[in-house]
């Protein structure tokens, strides 16, 4: 007959002889797919990049081309105290930049985008890479889902002033019932090109 | 009929997860807003239940009654963890489209329910067939709502399948409403709950005609019998 502290005792040692079973397994796994994760991860960022600036554009490494943004200005854009700017360039000269930019109030919180300026201030593309709003409705923002973020291309950022949507007074479309999506994103693309209009030189220079 | 007849149909019709255990409606609801969601939550948590239906009958005798769930619960999160690692790694097109999914899984009671209920208790075979006939099962559901509420909601079925089935996907789209067509309730979750229940009453309602056909099928039979 065991008594009840034994019991005990043999009870712990196989459930930690589980917890360490499990372990191993899992520090397996993850050794043996961690190079084809961060592969996989920055893969998908240089092809996000690409989907901001087209690659007819820039013949630079993008995503090696990394600076980050004055404290300030990454809060603007951002709404982080960090953010960073991709600087493109072609046959060594300076052809456009890439923000690292959000929409902090999105429908479902923050929406993270990528937008892609060329040197002669037209947007080249608006990307959107994270965010929370409501699946089939809101998340008509995403390139992956509908077409909308490509209006933002070939606007000028020195002479468009207007970012807004239609029901504001603007000219952006949006999708009725789910404007707060469209609202956030066209605000943002609005603080980003304002900053490229006043900073444009210092930009391109590549000392942000 | 032999057992695993029985345990295919329980998992598929008679014990069907979704619609009579009711079990793992919080990703049932959240992501049946559309057919290809519905599919590819399906098909993850469908090698989730089996892979831990598997695992859970392999160590059964090893596994004292008294300390059984908390070894479950290990079990089963560190499953979900490594299909979510190997599906980053090597399936990074799907994992994509699935990823936010997969982590729900673990919230999924099926899973558990089906560990403690039956793969405690079964063979490794056994075990391994009924968590891939409950997973088919819970799949068809999500299936039928997705394909209810994406039609109702949007008037499309299959948007979006490229990200499942790759550039063929663009072929497989549906649409059979006007491209502005919209109808808010059946896309937001108030529109899962309404689509369930009719999918549960017309589960109901096929059961208690089977029913009333077996009935009067029984009948004459015995009524046949009694005459000389």
């Amino acid at each position: 007959m065991r008594s009840a502290p034994r019991q005990a005792r043999r009870s712990a040692l196989i459930l930690a002889s589980f917890a360490a079973a499990i372990t191993l397994l899992l520090a397996g796994t993850w050794l043996a797919t961690r190079a084809q994760v961060a592969a996989n991860q920055s893969a998908a960022r240089a092809a996000l990049l690409t989907q901001a600036l087209p690659a007819a554009l820039f013949d630079n490494d993008l995503a090696a081309s990394r600076q980050p943004l004055p404290e300030a200005a990454a809060w603007l854009l951002n709404g982080r105290a960090a953010a960073n700017v991709y600087r493109a360039s072609k046959a060594g000269r300076p052809s456009g930049v890439v923000f690292e930019a959000a929409a902090p109030n999105g429908y479902g919180g923050r929406i993270d985008l990528l937008i892609g300026i060329a040197a002669d201030g037209k947007l080249q593309g608006v990307r959107v890479v994270g965010h929370k709003e409501t699946p089939g409705l809101g998340d008509y923002i995403d390139q992956s889902v509908s077409s909308w973020a490509r209006q933002f291309s070939g606007r000028d950022t020195a002479s468009h002033r207007d970012w807004k949507v239609k029901k504001d007074g603007g000219d952006i479309d949006y999708v009725s019932g789910a404007t707060i999506s469209a609202r956030a994103v066209a605000a943002a693309v609005g603080r980003v090109s304002g900053y490229f209009r006043d900073h444009r030189a210092a930009l391109l220079q590549g000392n942000p | 009929m032999n057992n695993w007849q029985e345990i295919s149909r329980n998992g598929l019709w008679r014990q069907n997860p979704g619609l009579v255990q009711l079990l793992g409606l919080c990703p049932v609801l959240a992501i049946s807003n559309n057919v290809v969601n519905a599919l590819a939550l399906g098909l993850a948590t469908t090698l989730v239940t089996a892979l831990s239906g598997t695992a859970v009958a392999s160590v059964r005798n090893l596994v004292p009654n008294e300390i059984r769930n908390p070894i479950f619960i290990m079990i089963i999160a560190g499953l979900v963890t490594c299909v979510d690692l190997a599906m980053n790694a090597w399936l990074h097109e799907l994992y994509l489209v699935l990823g936010i999914f997969i982590p729900l899984i673990t919230t999924n009671c099926i899973v558990m329910a089906r560990a403690e209920a039956f793969a405690s208790r079964n063979s490794v075979t056994e075990a391994a067939l009924d968590g891939l006939m409950m997973g088919l099962g819970l799949t068809g559901v999500l299936i039928a709502l997705g394909a209810l509420r994406e039609l109702a909601g949007k008037g499309t079925l299959l948007a979006g399948a490229d990200k499942l089935f790759g550039e063929a996907g663009h072929a497989m789209v549906l649409h059979l409403a006007p491209a502005n067509y919209q109808f808010l309730l059946a896309l937001l979750p108030p529109g899962a709950f309404l689509g369930l229940g009719l999918l549960i009453a017309g589960k109901n309602l096929l059961d208690a005609r089977q029913r009333r056909i077996a009935a009067t099928a029984a009948n004459p039979a015995t009524h046949a019998v009694s005459q000389p």
